[in-house]
C-alpha cells in the first residue's frame, strides 16, 4: 500500500534520516517509536504525501509520490485516515459536520447519514455532535479526529501520538478502536512513545514495533 | 465549440448555484464581505460615469464631425441699403459653385435665436448692424474654398467665408481624446477592482489557513477549496456592482437637463440603448472577481504543502 525505499529526508542542510525503508502491508498493525526529534512525525508525513522525500522513492498505492500532483495527493488522502498530534478542525462547524467532512469533500455526503450516527456513538461523542470543536476536551478532540479519519473507511490509518494528551483509560479506549479497525482489515501505523500502550496493543493484536533513532529505522523491536 | 460554450455556461451556473455545504467550510466574515461589496459598488458607480462620458463624447464627436464637415457659413457685412443686393449676388455665386449642395440666407428669427443666449429675447435686430448669414451645405465632394473666396472677393466684397474647418478639427480631436480617456478610465477601474478583490481574497485565504490545512488533510482538492472562496467573492462583487451601477444610473438620470443651451456638459448621459450598457457592469465585475479570486486562491494553495 505505502512503501518507502531507501528514503532520505533533510531540511535546511541537516539530514534527518537516510536510507530508510518501510513497507505498510495491507492489514498490518505497526507502532513507530523513538526519541523526540528523531523524525517520527516527518516519517508519517512522508507516508501521506504531506512532505516529499529528498531522496529515495515513496510510493503511495503504487504511485511514485514524487510525480504525484496536488490532486493525486488529495485522492490518495481519501484512502488514508490521518490523526494528527494536534487535531485541527473547522472551528465554526459542529463536531458532527467536522467528522463527516472527508465524505463531504469527496462528494460522498449522502453516505454520511447512517454511518455518522453509528460512528459518533462508537467514539462516544454522540452527546457532543452539535458542539463546536473548541468546546471539546483534549480526549474528545482525539476521538473526533479518529472518527473523522475513519469515516471514509480508508485503507490505511496513520495516527501521530493519538493518545498524547488523554488519560490512560481514554488511551486504552482509543487503542481498542484502532485494534478493532485493524481487525476489519485496515492497515494501521501509530507513532507513540507510550510503552504501556504498545504492550497492551501487542496483547490484543500482532503488532510490529519500529524504532526510529539516529536516522535509522529498526524493525521488529522487542520491548 | 457550442459544446464548450454550453459546458462553460453550465459550470458558471453550477458555481453560482453553488454547493452550500462547500461554502460552509469557510467561516463567514462580515467585515471583509461588506468591504468587498462597498469597493465593488464604488467602482461600479465610477464605471457608470466613465461609460457615460465615453458615450456622450463619442456622440459629440460624431455629431460635430457630421454637422460641421458638411456646412460652412458666409457672413455678409454691408451697409443696410446694399445688403439685399450682396446676399442675392452671393447666393448666385454659390449656386454656380461646384460642390455646394444648397445655400440659404438665415431668416431674422433664426439670427435672433442664435444671439438670444447673449442678448436675451426680443432683440431689435433691425436696428442693429448685424451681419447677414448664409448657411452653405456641401456635397460629399466638397467645394474649393480658395477658389470660392477669390470669386466672392471680386463679386461680393462684404462676404467672409467661414468653412468651420479651422475650429472643427481641434474640437473633434478633443472629443475623441475625451472618449479614449473614458475607456482608459474604465480599464483602470476594472484593473483596480481586480487588484482589490485579489487583496481581499488573499487576506481571506490567509485568515483561513487552518481551514485550508484541514481541508487538504481530509482529501479536498484545490478546486473544491478554491470554490468556496471564489463563489463568495464573485457574488459579493456582483452584488456590490449591481448596487453601485443602480446608484450611478440614478445619479446620471438626476443630472439637470440644460436643454439646447447646455451643450456638452449636460449631454453627459445615456441615450436610447445606451441606458442598457450599465447593465453589463455587474456581470463584468463578477467575471473580474471570479478570475481574480480563482487565481489568488490557486496560487495560495499551491504555495502551501
Amino acid at each position: 500500500m505505502i512503501e518507502l525505499q531507501d528514503v532520505a529526508y533533510s531540511y535546511g542542510g541537516a539530514e534527518l534520516f537516510t536510507g530508510l525503508s518501510l513497507t505498510l502491508a495491507p492489514g498490518s498493525f505497526q507502532f513507530l517509536t523513538g526519541p523526540s526529534g528523531a523524525g517520527k512525525t516527518t516519517l508519517l508525513k512522508l507516508c501521506y504525501g504531506d512532505l516529499r522525500a529528498t531522496g529515495g522513492v515513496v510510493s503511495l498505492f503504487g504511485m511514485d509520490a514524487a510525480t504525484m500532483g496536488r490532486d493525486d495527493v488529495a485522492l490518495a488522502r481519501r484512502r488514508i485516515g490521518v490523526v494528527h498530534q494536534d487535531c485541527q478542525f473547522l472551528d465554526h462547524l459542529p463536531v458532527a459536520e467536522n467528522i463527516a467532512l472527508p465524505l463531504q469533500v469527496a462528494g460522498r455526503a449522502d453516505e454520511a447519514a447512517g454511518d455518522l450516527d453509528e460512528l459518533m456513538a462508537w467514539v462516544g461523542l454522540r452527546g457532543q455532535a452539535a458542539q463546536l470543536p473548541p468546546q471539546l476536551s483534549g480526549g474528545e478532540r482525539q476521538r473526533a479526529a479518529l472518527a473523522r479519519a475513519v469515516i471514509t473507511s480508508p485503507d490505511v490509518i496513520i495516527a501521530d501520538e493519538p493518545t498524547g494528551n488523554v488519560d490512560w483509560e481514554m488511551s486504552q479506549r482509543l487503542l481498542s478502536l484502532l485494534v478493532e479497525l485493524n481487525r476489519m482489515g485496515k492497515t494501521v501505523l501509530i507513532a507513540s512513545h507510550d510503552m504501556n500502550l504498545i504492550r497492551t496493543a501487542k496483547s490484543q493484536v500482532s503488532a510490529n514495533v519500529l524504532r526510529l533513532k539516529d536516522g535509522r529505522l529498526q524493525t521488529g523491536v522487542a520491548l | 465549440m457550442i459544446g464548450a460554450v454550453t459546458e462553460a455556461l453550465s459550470r458558471a451556473l453550477a458555481l453560482l448555484v453553488g454547493d452550500p455545504q462547500a461554502d460552509r467550510a469557510v467561516p463567514p466574515t462580515g467585515f471583509t464581505a461588506r468591504l468587498t461589496i462597498f469597493t465593488a459598488g464604488a467602482m461600479a458607480f465610477l464605471a457608470v460615469f466613465a461609460i457615460a462620458l465615453s458615450l456622450a463624447t463619442g456622440r459629440l464627436a460624431d455629431r460635430w464631425s457630421a454637422e460641421l464637415a458638411r456646412t460652412a457659413t458666409l457672413r455678409i457685412s454691408a451697409p443696410a441699403d446694399q445688403a439685399d443686393a450682396q446676399i442675392r449676388a452671393a447666393l448666385t455665386v454659390l449656386d454656380q459653385t461646384p460642390g455646394v449642395a444648397s445655400a440659404r440666407a438665415l431668416t431674422d428669427d433664426e439670427e435672433r435665436a442664435l444671439l438670444e443666449p447673449w442678448f436675451g429675447p426680443d432683440l431689435p435686430l433691425a436696428s442693429l448692424p448685424i451681419p447677414q448669414l448664409i448657411e452653405i451645405v456641401e456635397t460629399a465632394e466638397g467645394y474649393d474654398p480658395i477658389g470660392l473666396r477669390a470669386r466672392l472677393q471680386a463679386e461680393v466684397p462684404g462676404a467672409v467665408l467661414d468653412d468651420h474647418t479651422r475650429w472643427r478639427t481641434p474640437l473633434v480631436a478633443a472629443a475623441n481624446r475625451l472618449r479614449s480617456l473614458g475607456w482608459v478610465a474604465l480599464l483602470l477601474i476594472a484593473g483596480a477592482t481586480a487588484a482589490m478583490i485579489t487583496l481581499a481574497a488573499q487576506s481571506a485565504l490567509s485568515a483561513n489557513a487552518q481551514v485550508i490545512r484541514v481541508m487538504r488533510l481530509v482529501g479536498a482538492r484545490d478546486t473544491y477549496i478554491a470554490r468556496a472562496f471564489v463563489r463568495r467573492f464573485t457574488l459579493r462583487a456582483a452584488l456590490g456592482a449591481a448596487i453601485g451601477s443602480a446608484l450611478g444610473v440614478l445619479a446620471v438620470m438626476a443630472l439637470p437637463d440644460g436643454g439646447d443651451a447646455g451643450g456638452f456638459l449636460t449631454g453627459l448621459g445615456f441615450q436610447g440603448a445606451g441606458w442598457l450598457v450599465p447593465l453589463l457592469i455587474p456581470p463584468l465585475a463578477a467575471i473580474v472577481a471570479f478570475f481574480a479570486t480563482r487565481a489568488a486562491a490557486l496560487r495560495t494553495l499551491r504555495s502551501q504543502a
